[in-house]
C-alpha cells in the first residue's frame, strides 16, 4: 500500500482543500504557486476516485452554458487553460469536434437558439447543416436526423491524466496530500480551523470545500442550508476499440428541459462511449450500473446508430454527478470563518477547473489570504505525464524508448498494448495507485477488450510486487 | 529504427495451431512464429486437467505438459520461434510487431493467423451492478492459480455450465474455493447431461438451470450475485466472494478485421475455406480463431491442414477462385470453414464444425442451394449448446460453385 496515512502534516496549514477531485487538485497545484502550505485532504485512497474518474471526459467549448452565470465564463476560460496545460504536461486531448443532431422538428428548430446562445456564451464558430451533410459527416447514424449544428471546438480529454497532472504537480510543489483520510467534522477557531479525520486532527488558516457529492455537507458544517447535493447517477457502455472508426466526432442530443441526454462520443482511448443516463439517487455511494438504464441505453442507442449496438461492449460503468437545486455553481467565499465553497460542480468541472482554481485563489486573496508568487526561476517545471491517449505515440511503438529501456517492449496488457515499463513507472510515480482501478486509469492496463483474461494475473503480481497474493 | 525482417511464413500465435503450423512447415520454408506472451503453448498452459493430445499426438496428457510437447517439438523442427513477440499493426503483409529488443518489420509470403479465443467478460455479457474484484472469466482463473498461484477467495457461483465451466469448478476446487452455485441458461434437458451428472455427482455443486445472473453485488469485494430463474421470474441473492464467468467465447479477431477480412456472423471468426484460405491471398487461418472453441487438438489439426495449403501458395502464390458462402440457420449459430470454393480438400477430419443454441438428439442436418435441396447427412451423435457439432462434409458434396450462398439447417 502507498503512504495514504504517513505522509508528514506541517501543521497547522494555510489551506486545506478538502476533495482531491479534478476541481481540489487543480486549486491545489494553483494555491501551491503561492508561498502557502497547502494541504489535500481525500476519503479515498487515490485521487479523483469518485466523480472525476467517472465523466464524459469532453473538453467542452461552453456553447450551451446559461449565459452569463458563473459556469459559463468558468467553462469559456477553463476550455483554454485546460487544452494550453494538456499541451504543457501531456494530457491527451483530440480536437474531434461536435455534431448536435436534430431528431424532430421541435430540435430542428432550437438549433438557431443554440447556435445564438453559444455566440452569447462567446463562442462564435459553430454552424448548421441539413440533413444530407448530417449523414456526409456521419455516414453511420441512424435513419430520420433532419439537420444538425456543428460545435467544432469540442473536444476530447483524458479526465484521469488531468486529475493525476494537477495533483502530481501539486505534490511536487511541496503541497501535502492526505488520501485516505475521511474529514468527520469542523471546528472552525479564531486563527485556526480543526479539521478531524478518521487518522487524526488537521489543522490550518483556511478551507477551500471541494468535496463534490459531499460538499453539501461540508458547507452545512460552516453553518450554511444553501445547497443539497443529490447524486445524479449517469450510466454508460464503452464499445470495442474497433468501433472506433464508426464514430468521428461527439454527437450530442439537442438539449431538453430533462438535461443533455445520451450522447455518442469517440473515447481519448480510442474506444467509442454511449451515455450518459441521468437518474437522481439518494444514495451517494451507488455507482452500481441498473438493468433500467442499460435499456435506456439501447433503447437511445438504437436510434441514433444502431449499427453500434451490435458490436462488443468493453466495459460499463456509472457515475454521480453532484447536481444541486441550483442552476449554475455554488462558489461563496467567507472571509470570517476563512472558508471558500466550491459546491454543486457538475460534469463541466473537468473543463473548468483550471479557471475555477484561479477564481477561488483571486476569491481567497480578496478575503484577506496573503497570495505570494514564487518567482518563475524557482519554480519547478511541470511534470510531464504518462500518454495513454490512443493518438499519438504510446511506448510499444517508440523505438527509441525501448532501445534505451527494453521494458518499454514487453506488452503485459495485449489489449490496450500497455508494457511492463510504464506499470513500473505509474507504481514508482509520486502518486502510485494501489489498485487495479487506479493502475488502469494511470496506464489502461486491464482496461481493454479482454477485461483481465490473458493479463490480470500479472498485472496483479505487479501491483504486489511480486508477492503471491491477489 | 525498425528491423526488418523478411521470412516466408510469419504465424501469429504460439497456442496448438501456430506450433503445430510451424512443426510442419519448418522443413520446407522458412518460418518465424510470433508469440506475444513469454511462453509459448497457448491456453493449455494453464489448463491444468487431463486430456489434451488425443487426436493430434495420439497420447493423453495435462495442458502444461501438452503445451510443452507442442513447443518442444516447433522448437526441434527448426522454426523461429519469438515470444514476448507482439503484432500491433498490419498492412498487406507486412506486420508490425513490438519485442523487448526493439521494434520489427516482419515481410511474409504467407501469414497464418492463429490468434485464438477467449471468453467474453462481464462486462460485454451486459450484466449490471456494482464492479466489485472477484470477478473473472475461466482464462483469468486459470492463469491466476495455476501460473501464479495467486489466492483467489473462498465461495464462488460459476456462471454457465458448459466444459469448461467445470474446467473452471476444477481450479477452483484446487484453490480451495466452494463453488455455491453453478448457473445455466438453459433448461434442464438442454445441458451437456454426461458432463453435468459427473460434475454434480463427483463435486457436489448444484446447478440452477433456467437461470442467469442478472447483478453483481459488492462495493469493494464481491458479496453476492442476483440470479433470476426465468421459469419462475423470481430473482434471489447467493453470497458469494467470486464471481467466474465461463465460456460465450470471441475470437481474438483483431488484427482479421483491422485487414478487413470478411467475419463471420456468429461466430466472429474470419471466414476461410477448406483449406483454411482467408478471402486475402496468401493470408491463412487455424485454430480456435476459426471455431471458438474447440479442443486442443482439432486446433492443432489445423496447424497441419493450413501447412499444406500454405504450401501450395508459396510453390505457385495463385490467388484462390471465388467461393460460395455456406450460411448456417435455425439453431445453427455458426459453422466453418464457412466458405465452399472449388478445388480444396475435404475439411479437417472430414468435418465442418459448428455451434447450436438448442440440443438436437440425432440431427439430421440439411444443405439447401438455390431454392433446393442438395444434400442431407443424419449424424449418429447430438448437437449440444456449449460444444462443438460436427458435421460430414458429404453434407456439400453437391454444392455448385457458381450458385448462390448454401444454407445449413437442422432437421429432427
Amino acid at each position: 500500500m502507498n503512504s495514504v496515512t504517513s505522509a508528514p502534516t506541517p501543521e497547522p496549514f494555510d489551506v486545506v482543500v478538502i476533495g482531491a477531485g479534478v476541481v481540489g487538485s487543480a486549486v491545489a497545484r494553483q494555491l501551491s504557486g503561492y508561498r502557502l502550505r497547502v494541504g489535500l485532504v481525500d476519503a479515498r485512497p487515490d485521487v479523483g476516485d469518485v466523480t472525476s474518474k467517472a465523466n464524459t471526459a469532453i473538453l467542452h467549448t461552453g456553447f450551451d452554458a446559461k449565459p452569463g452565470s458563473l459556469e459559463s465564463r468558468l467553462v469559456h476560460d477553463g476550455y483554454r487553460l485546460l487544452g494550453d496545460y494538456a499541451a504543457q504536461v501531456g494530457i491527451p486531448v483530440e480536437r474531434t469536434g461536435a455534431l448536435l443532431v436534430a431528431w424532430n422538428s421541435e430540435q430542428f428548430e432550437a438549433l438557431p437558439g443554440l447556435a445564438a446562445k453559444a455566440q452569447a456564451n462567446g463562442y462564435a464558430e459553430t454552424f448548421q447543416i441539413d440533413a444530407d451533410e448530417v449523414y456526409q459527416r456521419e455516414p453511420r447514424l441512424g435513419p430520420g436526423a433532419l439537420g444538425g449544428l456543428v460545435v467544432p471546438g469540442e473536444s476530447i480529454i483524458c479526465p484521469w491524466t488531468t486529475t493525476l497532472a494537477y495533483a502530481t504537480e501539486a505534490k511536487a510543489r511541496g503541497a501535502v496530500l492526505l488520501l485516505g483520510r475521511r474529514v468527520t467534522g469542523i471546528e472552525v477557531g479564531a486563527e485556526l480551523t480543526t479539521l478531524a479525520t478518521e487518522a487524526g486532527p488537521i489543522s490550518t488558516r483556511w478551507v477551500v470545500n471541494a468535496a463534490g457529492l459531499g460538499s453539501d455537507h461540508l458547507d452545512q458544517a460552516f453553518g450554511y442550508q444553501r445547497f443539497t447535493v443529490t447524486p445524479r447517477r449517469g450510466e454508460l457502455f464503452v464499445f470495442d476499440k474497433l468501433t472506433r472508426p464508426m464514430v468521428s466526432e461527439i454527437l450530442l442530443p439537442v438539449p431538453s428541459a430533462k438535461g443533455k441526454g445520451v450522447l455518442i462520443s469517440p473515447t481519448i482511448y480510442g474506444n467509442v462511449m454511449l451515455g450518459p443516463t441521468a437518474e437522481d439517487l439518494t444514495d451517494r455511494t451507488d455507482t452500481s450500473t441498473s438493468a433500467g438504464g442499460f435499456a435506456e441505453l439501447l433503447a437511445k442507442g438504437a436510434t441514433i446508430m444502431p449499427e453500434l449496438l451490435a458490436q462488443e461492449v468493453t466495459a460499463s460503468y456509472a457515475g454521480l454527478r453532484a447536481a444541486t437545486e441550483h442552476s449554475d455553481y455554488v462558489v461563496d467565499v467567507d472571509p470570517a470563518q476563512r472558508y471558500l465553497c466550491l459546491g454543486g460542480i457538475r460534469s463541466t468541472g473537468l473543463t473548468s477547473s483550471m479557471a475555477l482554481a484561479v477564481h477561488a485563489a483571486e476569491l481567497l486573496a480578496g478575503a484577506g489570504l496573503e497570495l505570494a508568487e514564487i518567482p518563475e526561476a524557482e519554480m519547478l517545471a511541470p511534470p510531464r505525464m504518462a500518454w495513454i491517449g490512443q493518438v499519438g505515440t504510446r511506448p510499444f511503438a517508440d523505438a527509441d524508448k525501448i532501445a534505451a529501456d527494453p521494458a518499454y517492449g514487453e506488452i503485459v496488457c495485449f489489449c490496450e498494448r500497455v508494457t511492463r515499463g510504464e506499470i513500473r513507472d505509474a507504481l514508482a510515480s509520486p502518486i502510485p495507485p494501489i489498485d487495479r482501478g487506479g493502475l488502469g486509469r494511470r496506464t489502461r492496463a486491464t482496461n481493454g477488450r479482454c477485461q483481465g483474461f490473458f493479463c490480470g494475473a500479472r498485472v496483479d503480481e505487479l501491483l504486489n510486487g511480486g508477492k503471491a497474493d491477489a | 529504427m525498425r528491423e526488418l525482417r523478411k521470412t516466408q511464413v510469419a504465424i501469429i500465435g504460439g497456442g496448438p495451431a501456430g506450433l503445430t503450423t510451424a512443426t510442419s512447415l519448418a522443413g520446407v520454408a522458412d518460418v518465424l512464429l510470433l508469440e506475444r506472451e513469454a511462453e509459448l503453448g497457448g491456453i493449455p498452459r494453464h489448463s491444468n486437467h487431463w486430456g489434451y493430445g488425443w487426436r493430434d499426438l495420439r497420447t493423453v496428457l495435462t495442458g502444461p505438459a501438452y503445451a510443452r510437447r507442442l513447443a518442444g517439438k516447433a522448437a526441434e523442427s527448426g522454426a523461429h520461434l519469438l515470444t514476448s513477440a507482439m503484432v500491433t499493426g498490419w498492412d498487406e503483409r507486412r506486420l508490425e510487431v513490438t519485442t523487448p529488443t526493439g521494434l520489427l518489420t516482419v515481410e511474409a509470403d504467407a501469414i497464418v493467423l492463429a490468434t485464438g479465443a477467449r471468453e467474453r467478460p462481464r462486462a460485454a455479457r451486459r450484466i449490471p451492478g456494482d464492479r466489485p474484484a472477484g470477478v473473472y472469466t475461466t482464462g483469468e482463473l486459470q492463469n491466476q492459480v495455476h501460473l501464479f498461484g495467486h489466492r483467489i477467495g473462498q465461495r464462488a457461483v460459476v456462471v454457465g455450465s458448459e466444459l469448461v465451466s467445470w474446467s473452471a469448478v476444477l481450479t477452483l476446487r484446487h484453490a480451495g474455493v466452494k463453488t455455491v452455485l453453478m448457473t445455466s441458461a438453459r433448461p434442464a434437458a438442454e445441458t451437456y447431461a454426461a458432463v453435468a451428472l459427473a460434475g454434480r455427482v463427483a463435486f457436489g455443486v448444484p446447478v440452477a438451470t433456467h437461470t442467469t445472473v442478472t447483478r453483481v453485488i459488492g462495493k469493494g469485494r464481491v458479496e453476492g450475485v442476483e440470479v433470476l430463474d426465468h421459469s419462475t421470474g423470481q430473482t434471489r441473492v447467493v453470497a458469494c466472494d467470486t464471481v467466474i464467468f465461463t465460456a460465450d467465447w470471441i475470437p481474438d479477431h483483431e488484427l482479421a478485421a483491422q485487414l478487413g477480412l470478411p467475419l463471420q456472423p456468429g461466430s466472429l471468426a474470419p471466414l476461410v475455406d477448406a483449406a483454411l484460405r482467408t478471402e486475402l491471398p496468401g493470408v491463412f487461418a487455424a485454430g480456435n480463431l476459426l471455431h471458438p472453441v474447440d479442443t486442443a487438438d482439432n486446433a492443432a489439426l489445423d496447424g497441419r491442414q493450413v501447412a499444406a495449403s500454405v504450401r501450395g501458395w508459396l510453390a505457385d502464390q495463385a490467388a484462390p477462385a471465388a467461393g460460395v458462402r455456406v450460411e448456417p440457420t435455425g439453431p445453427l449459430l455458426w459453422v466453418a470453414p464457412g466458405l465452399v470454393r472449388p478445388g480444396t480438400p475435404q475439411p479437417v477430419r472430414g468435418r465442418l464444425v459448428g455451434w447450436v443454441s438448442e440440443y438436437r438428439r440425432f440431427p439430421t442436418v440439411v444443405a439447401r442451394q438455390d431454392g433446393k435441396q442438395i444434400g442431407s447427412v443424419r449424424t449418429p451423435w447430438p448437437a449440444a449448446p456449449g460444444r462443438i457439432f460436427r458435421i460430414p462434409n458429404a453434407v456439400l458434396a453437391e454444392v455448385n460453385p457458381a450458385g448462390s450462398p448454401v444454407q445449413l439447417s437442422l432437421a429432427g
